[in-house]
């Protein structure tokens, strides 16, 4: 592991009575594409805000390589920002679009410019140095954005959903390219965003955010498959959430008692036994299987067709609803509707959270 | 799309073939009350005056002959440069020019503070700023001459609180007629600011913060040059109006503050008048304009274009 290039210790920040940030500390790592996931209102973006001095935090210390930064006005902090809507000067060409900070850093208008337009290659905008933004589609603006805050070689990048004006085709095609950008440059992209499957495919950590908390920070592995709680459980991917009795815990593993008696072992976060938990089953992760192996039983209630996937939908004899993903292989064979299914639960479907 | 545009034509064709019918009264109104007049007013300077006011149909070029040159009193000396007219459109220009600045001094921050308030108390601003244009220009005109006469309140309380012992004597100088033409057309300048500032993306000042400019380089770099078009429109309109004046010059200026406006105004007025001398003043006015505006109008598109 590499130095911490931001120290976020304790952060607070209120709008008058309403608090957005509640003592927020997290640390970044030098070389790191590290990301703020969460549903809209959770703080993610005013947290950017106040690492790029947009918003004077309430409480708390934000350090950069050691030093107190929060006192600091945006314009003499070492950190870049990309705009959700790229913010991009109308009056100006390109080329002086992305020689602007350069330039306020006192830098010669040759060396300026020498630099944006390296700047540029390396997003691939190297033809159109003299248009004026309003002349350039989305994506070339979000291109120009992304120079703009290269140029001067920040300590860390701010993305503040870059890609969120984009469609489906081309921010996919984006998010590689801009992992890619991370990579050569080096530099700490912290972005944020609220699509868990841009956050996923791009992250080396994530940080999941609601209500103004850090739910959990993690590799996008250890987010999907261990979350901490019932919030990430819910928020990354899809799961089932299911009440269950416990048995017991130790060691990182529970022992809950399944709807219809039987008895499960699975991994947990939680270290003291509770009477009551909630069982996260991941719906990609149950099978089809004859009513003696069954974990659960179900009656199937409906089937969704998603190309690659057929999504079955199922009660439990609660009532409750449940989801299962099946591969769409032509053997699957789907159950009529109404009719009683077993279900396995396979290795890493389910992980036993607090209620 | 088959359906909005039957028989194959497309939309724009539609909407073309209606608009040279429907903009018919705008070309009635342009050409009765725009290129009539001018044209009219062109054609009357190059007549002949008749005493009792009024033109004899006859050409001459003695309106722009007197304007520009001094005969003598015979008109029989050798001509020289006539500095009276001159030395009136001048003071004109500059007081115009003046007033055009103060205008944008004071209208750019109030427009800027009224364009960031929330959206309810912007409409409440922005009526406290027009409705005292609601009244006549005439009757707020002659308020300020009450104002600021020696007898008048300003005076008066300034005596009173013992600022001053002797009253200001601002009345019939260039000051109260500055005073004036900033007054009546302040307006101007803040609803064209309002408007652009209004439409600023303020991201744009975030971003420039962000890439190390303080506010006076984002102020000078990013906000004016994006909010031009407002600061330019409001320029027009405060300087335009300011230099063919002449209620604020009459009422509140002396003779040595008279100005075009009040030139022109005197030559239809009455039998002393000179129809084609005014009309000839009224067109060279209207040529200084238009070279300014011209040469405006170049530097932007030279802009546009590098």
């Amino acid at each position: 592991m590499t130095g911490t290039v931001i120290n976020i210790d304790r952060v607070v920040k209120r709008f008058g009575t309403f608090t957005a940030l509640h003592e927020v500390s997290l640390d970044i790592a030098e070389n790191e594409f590290f990301t703020l996931l969460g549903p809209s209102g959770c703080g993610k973006t005013t947290l950017l805000r106040c690492i790029a001095g947009f918003e004077p935090v309430s409480g708390g210390q934000i350090r950069l390589h050691g030093e107190d930064i929060a006192p600091l006005p945006p314009f003499k902090r070492p950190v870049n920002t990309v705009f959700q809507h790229y913010a991009l000067f109308p009056h100006m060409t390109v080329l002086e679009n992305v020689m602007f900070g350069l330039q306020r850093l006192g830098w010669s208008v040759v060396d300026a410019e020498g630099r944006a337009k390296q700047a540029l290659e390396l997003v691939h905008l190297s033809q159109f140095l003299k248009r004026r933004p309003g002349q350039l589609s989305g994506g070339q603006q979000q291109r120009v954005a992304l120079a703009r805050a290269l140029a001067p070689e920040p300590k860390v990048l701010l993305l503040d959903e870059p890609l969120s004006a984009l469609d489906l085709k081309l921010r996919q095609a984006v998010r590689m390219e801009l992992k890619q950008i991370q990579r050569e440059t080096g530099i700490a992209f912290v972005f944020v965003t609220h699509d868990q499957e841009e956050a996923l495919t791009m992250s080396d950590r994530i940080a999941v955010m609601s209500d103004g908390h850090v739910q959990q920070i993690g590799a996008p592995r250890e987010i999907y498959e261990a979350p901490a709680n019932r919030f990430v459980a819910d928020f990354i991917g899809e799961t089932n959430l299911i009440e269950v009795p416990v048995l017991g815990i130790s060691d990182g593993m529970a022992e809950v008692s399944l709807p219809g008696g039987r008895a499960l072992r699975c991994p947990t976060p939680l270290s003291r036994a509770v009477g009551q938990g909630v069982l996260s089953l991941r719906p990609e992760r149950i099978d089809l299987c004859p009513a003696s192996e069954a974990d659960l039983t179900v009656i199937a209630t409906d089937q969704v067709y998603l190309g690659t996937d057929i999504q079955l939908k199922a009660q439990l004899a609660g009532g409750q609803e449940m989801t299962v993903r099946l591969q769409n292989a032509e053997a699957t064979r789907l159950p009529e509707r109404g009719t009683e299914v077993g279900l396995k639960l396979e290795a890493g479907a389910a992980r036993l959270l607090s209620a | 799309m088959a359906a909005m545009a039957p028989g194959g034509a497309s939309s724009s064709e539609i909407y073309k073939g209606n608009a040279s019918r429907l903009l018919l009264p705008t070309w009635v109104v342009i050409g009765v009350f725009l290129l009539v007049p001018v044209a009219l007013m062109a054609t009357y300077s190059f007549l002949t005056k008749e005493f009792r006011g009024g033109v004899i149909w006859e050409f001459s070029l003695a309106a722009y002959d007197q304007f520009f040159l001094d005969r003598g009193l015979f008109g029989d000396e050798p001509p020289r440069i006539e500095w009276t007219f001159i030395t009136i459109f001048w003071r004109s220009i500059w007081q115009a020019g003046l007033a055009t600045l103060l205008c944008l001094l004071i209208g750019f921050p109030t427009a800027w503070f009224i364009a960031t308030r929330e959206a309810r108390m912007r409409t409440v601003w922005l009526l406290i700023v027009t409705v005292p244009y609601w009244v006549n220009l005439l009757i707020r005109t002659v308020s300020m001459k009450f104002l600021i006469r020696d007898e008048g309140p300003l005076n008066a309380m300034l005596l009173w609180s013992g600022l001053i012992d002797q009253p200001l004597g601002l009345i019939n100088t260039n000051l109260a007629v500055q005073l004036g033409l900033f007054y009546s057309y302040l307006p101007f300048m803040v609803l064209p600011i309002y408007a652009a500032v209004e439409r600023y993306d303020f991201a744009l000042s975030e971003a420039a913060a962000d890439l190390y400019a303080g506010r006076w380089t984002t102020l000078r770099l990013v906000i004016l040059p994006v909010v031009k078009p407002g600061l330019i429109a409001g320029c027009i309109l405060v300087f335009v109006p300011s230099l063919g004046a002449f209620l604020a010059p009459d009422l509140l200026g002396g003779a040595k503050s008279f100005m075009i406006g009040s030139l022109i105004e005197e030559q239809f007025k009455g039998a002393a008048g000179n129809w084609p001398f005014g009309a000839a003043a009224a067109m060279i006015l209207m040529s200084i304009v238009m070279v300014v505006l011209l040469v405006y109008a170049r530097s932007q598109t030279r802009e546009a274009k590098a």
